[in-house]
């Protein structure tokens, strides 16, 4: 399992380099004064210029100065931002969290309820449980997920009052940021209501940027399931007597978990994206919608540390996927 | 009292007359430790109506039975649960390719553990005991190691002798082997069959052994049943079947055999498909490719007679002719 | 006795088996019909709309559908917080979003199909880092990479073309590097080879026409994810600039009037869900009518 890990790792360092380049590329690439786009100012006469140029290592030879952006990075100094002035780091060390935090409950949303509507579709198939789970989950994933929000906003909260337009959580409560996620803070914190605001604010975002990955999911299973269900081995399991229900959840899933796997680990990809959208639209205060004002505002520094994120995070993300692939199929480790 | 009485045994697929009969009235009856084998080529309908007994037909397929007892009991009549622990207790199957009819995601050992765990309810060293010694049984050494390890760690002989082992698990009455042999090299099967004939007479237990391949049957079974499109055509004790087949089919499955064939220019064989759905004849099902058909034949469909000597033979001409008479190239030229 | 001459002596061409196909299931011809009237908006927009798009009626400011109270029959679906026709937008919208769409699909399926036959062939260090590239610009989710173009480029309708194409340019390459290699380790392309048949043919006449089936599924479901991107990018403000008509555009502006005038939120909005449902019912039905292997089990 090491051994198989290791492998892993190794293919991935070559693409995070390869990112890490994108990154160091975009600055460069957009039109103009290079010192207008890095520091934001304008306008600087020839000395200052010159001397700025200096500074920010741009009179170098550009393996040098990828080689000096790297060095950076390892130093996990992101430059500062043009807009606030301050280290993006920081920023990015509150904004992170709470975007993770969206996320992760948008994905076990979307297992949570995907899984069980394959296996229940798989099962039917052909009835009118199966149709209406796939027609379901088929509009799913063919709606503008910004536009799921406003129309769940709309007749949430403000037709019927019960949930929150944006923000974490309530404006009255103070709730001291320790785990980076609002409801454990909120939940340590004590104060009576602060849970359950947070919850409530969590709801309709994790709706909204769960859906997709819902869909997918549950089509994902439900073909799966299908595939699984007619193998010679779920055959020997129903010829040794045991019970329907475990042939299903201990012979047939497990097997069937494969490509939802990889759906799940594919769409987590994806989620970043929805991310920038859902944040934009509930004003959740995460790196989403922190980029795209960032691009708005041609805060270049910003735009670069987010792009570095995200493609880290997939990356991660595809290497836990590859490691569940291995715990899950002996097959796999093995394999060369 | 038969172990098991199976009388108008018919698998259904579709409905109507574009439905196709996978099995179409198959009568069997196995006495305990008796050892059974049913040969016919692929499509015959053998192990579907295996699979029925098992209830493993899924829709679309229907099964119907006249009878349908083992032990006694009626197996359509029970509910699910009931007949589930009938099946993989006292009936035990093992089939064709024994890697894909393991579970790749589970070791051995615990796919081994299961039925122990759900029909006997075993558990920690009694469980471990047992295991190990339904490994012994099926001569597998160094058990302890193999329970850790995955099907594909292992050889094809390897898993073919797990499936038996988790197939006498729960010491069977009946055990069922579809083919268990096809799928091996041949050095293999010899061992298998041998390990197969020891295990069912060392307990006493009745099988059915399931093949195409007439020399393993010949090699094992004390009777012998032949189907043919879904329908059986012949059954008769061992030494007689080969012998004297009563049914022209038979007799052709037998002059097939490479060995009687010996000095001929070519290998015999029977012209002709066998009946699919929609070209089943109304009358005898074989008569298409039967050299001896009579107008009856093409008219009628036969019934099972008694042709004599334990003989029960679908022809309305059993046991009339000479092997050369069906296969004229046998036997010289 | 005279010879009796067969209707059908010939088996039918690949064409008329895949329309075959496609037509004995429900879900894709539904697709296929709607999105025949989305092409037919679109392509005749000026002459099908009954106003300008971004002419604005000040007197009418935010009416509601024709169906509504307070509607009129000159504003079918109702206008918006600047007095324009809501039809009319939808209608030059569909000509937006199908022409950047398509757009988009082509720039990134010709190149891609290029740059993957090229890494198939050479499987040396040059297919080696065509697809280490292709990995780095699969590490970015589909719209942030198409942010980061806009990032460069700026927003706009051409750059938002190249942005979603940019973005989608690695999964044609992976495929069709996946096709080619099946294709070339079968036997007939060894033997044309040692018959002495030029590479570049080889490629296009024989193994290119065999890779098409996931390429044209790939294809069509990359036209519905562009849609959604382009109103996604709209709805950012980055991409398609307010007062084009853009789907995604006009939600933006909708978000200020919800709670007074909800259809002009729910009107673009409805008219996405069902072009991009009608292209994954059509991308569905092309998939089993294709490929059998990778039809949906049952």
């Amino acid at each position: 399992m090491i051994a198989y890990l290791l492998r892993k790792l190794a293919t991935l360092l070559p693409t995070l380099l390869g990112v890490t380049l994108v990154a160091f590329g975009l600055i460069r690439l957009v039109p103009g004064d290079p010192v207008e786009v890095m520091m934001g100012e304008r306008s600087l006469d020839a000395a200052s210029h010159a001397a700025a140029m200096h500074r920010l290592g741009l009179d170098q030879p550009l393996h040098l100065q990828y080689g000096a952006y790297l060095v950076q990075l390892a130093h996990a100094d992101l430059g500062l931002s043009l807009v606030t002035r301050e280290p993006v780091i920081d920023e990015l060390r509150v904004l992170f969290p709470a975007t993770v935090e969206l996320t992760l409950f948008a994905m076990v949303f979307a297992v949570l309820l995907g899984v069980p509507a394959g296996m229940a579709a798989a099962l039917k198939r052909g009835s009118g449980v199966d149709h209406g789970l796939m027609g379901s989950a088929l509009i799913g994933y063919s709606m503008p997920i910004f536009w799921w929000g406003l129309l769940l906003i709309m007749v949430f909260s403000v037709d019927l009052g019960l949930t929150p337009v944006s923000g974490r959580i309530a404006v009255e409560y103070e709730v001291v940021q320790r785990s980076g996620s609002m409801l454990i803070d909120a939940w340590l914190g004590g104060e009576p209501g602060a849970l359950a605001s947070a919850l409530r604010h969590l709801l309709l975002p994790t709706i909204v940027l769960g859906t997709v990955p819902l869909a997918v999911v549950a089509r994902m299973t439900r073909s799966a399931m299908l595939e699984v269900l007619r193998e010679d081995y779920v055959r020997t399991a129903r010829a040794k007597g045991l019970s329907p229900l475990r042939v299903m959840l201990v012979h047939a899933l497990r097997n069937a978990l494969m490509p939802v796997i990889t759906v799940v680990g594919l769409q987590t990809g994806s989620l970043l994206g929805g991310a920038v959208l859902t944040e934009t639209i509930f004003a959740w205060p995460g790196i989403g919608k922190w980029i795209v004002e960032a691009i708005a505002r041609r805060d270049y520094p910003v735009v670069q540390a987010g792009i570095l994120i995200a493609a880290a995070i997939f990356i991660v993300v595809n290497l836990c996927v590859d490691l569940l692939y291995g715990l899950v199929n002996p097959r796999v480790r093995d394999a060369r | 009292m038969s172990l098991l009485d199976l009388r108008g045994l018919q698998v259904r697929f579709g409905d109507g007359p574009r439905a196709l009969l996978a099995v179409d009235g198959l009568d069997l009856q196995v006495d305990a430790g008796e050892v059974l084998g049913i040969v016919g080529e692929s499509g015959s309908g053998k192990s579907v109506a295996m699979l029925a007994l098992l209830g493993l037909v899924d829709p679309p397929g229907r099964v119907s039975a006249e009878v349908m007892r083992f032990d006694g009991r009626d197996l359509l009549a029970l509910k699910p649960a009931a007949r589930r622990r009938i099946v993989g207790q006292d009936i035990a199957m093992v089939f064709q390719d024994a890697l894909a009819s393991l579970n790749p995601a589970y070791t051995i050992g615990y796919q081994l553990q299961e039925p122990l765990r759900a029909h006997l309810g075993l558990r920690g060293a009694a469980l471990e005991r047992r295991t190990l010694e339904l490994l012994d049984q099926v001569e597998i050494a160094d058990p302890r190691q193999r329970l850790k390890a995955y099907p594909h760690q292992l050889s094809g002989g390897m898993n073919q002798r797990v499936m038996i082992a988790m197939a006498l698990a729960c010491d069977p009455r009946l055990l069922i082997a579809d083919e268990p042999t096809t799928a091996l090299d041949v050095t293999i099967q010899s061992q298998i069959i041998k390990l197969l004939l020891r295990l069912q007479r060392d307990r006493g237990m009745a099988l059915i052994l399931i093949a195409h391949d007439l020399a393993v049957v010949a090699e094992m079974a004390q009777r012998v049943a032949v189907m043919y499109a879904g329908q059986l055509v012949e059954t008769a004790a061992v030494p007689r079947i080969f012998d004297h087949p009563a049914h022209p089919y038979t007799a052709a499955l037998l002059a097939a055999i490479p060995e009687h064939s010996r000095g001929n220019a070519r290998l015999s064989a029977l012209a002709g498909v066998v009946p699919g759905r929609l070209d089943r004849p109304a009358g005898c099902l074989l008569a298409p490719r039967c050299a001896l058909a009579q107008p009856r034949c093409v008219a009628e469909r036969p019934a099972l007679v008694d042709a004599g000597g334990g003989t029960a033979a679908r022809c309305f001409f059993p046991q009339t002719f000479p092997l050369t008479a069906i296969v004229p190239e046998a036997g010289g030229g | 006795m005279t010879a009796l001459a067969c209707a059908d002596a010939e088996p039918p061409s690949p064409a008329r088996e895949l329309w075959q196909s496609l037509a004995a299931s429900r879900g894709a011809l539904a697709g296929f019909g709607v999105l025949a009237l989305v092409i037919c908006c679109g392509l005749f927009a000026p002459w099908i709309a009954p106003h300008d798009p971004v002419l604005q009626f000040r007197a009418d400011l935010l009416r509601p559908p024709i169906w509504s109270a307070g509607g009129d029959a000159r504003y079918l679906l109702g206008t918006d917080e600047l007095g324009r026709d809501i039809l009319s937008r939808l209608i030059h919208g569909a000509r937006i979003s199908l022409f950047i769409a398509s757009m988009s699909v082509a720039m990134a399926m010709l190149p891609g199909i290029a740059l993957g036959l090229l890494a198939a062939l050479h499987r040396n260090a040059l297919g080696a880092l065509i697809m280490r590239a292709m990995d780095v610009m699969l590490a970015l989710p589909g719209i942030l990479l198409a942010i980061c173009v806009i990032a460069i480029l700026g927003p706009g309708l051409l750059n938002t073309m190249l942005a979603i194409a940019i973005g989608t340019l690695p999964s044609y390459t992976r495929l069709a590097r996946a096709a080619a290699l099946a294709e070339l380790g079968k036997d007939y392309v060894t033997a044309s080879r040692v018959a002495g048949a030029g590479t570049l043919r080889l490629m296009v006449m024989t193994v290119l026409p065999n890779c098409m089936p996931p390429l044209i599924v790939n294809a069509t479901l990359g036209f519905s994810s562009a849609i959604l991107e382009v109103a996604g990018l709209g709805f950012l403000g980055l991409g398609v600039q307010a007062p084009t008509p853009e789907w995604g555009t006009m939600l933006a502006s909708a978000r200020d009037s919800l709670h007074v005038a909800p259809w002009v939120m729910l009107m673009p909005g409805l008219t996405i869900l069902v072009s991009v449902l009608a292209i994954n019912l059509l991308g569905d039905g092309l998939r089993d009518a294709l490929d059998p292997r990778l039809k949906k089990v049952g």
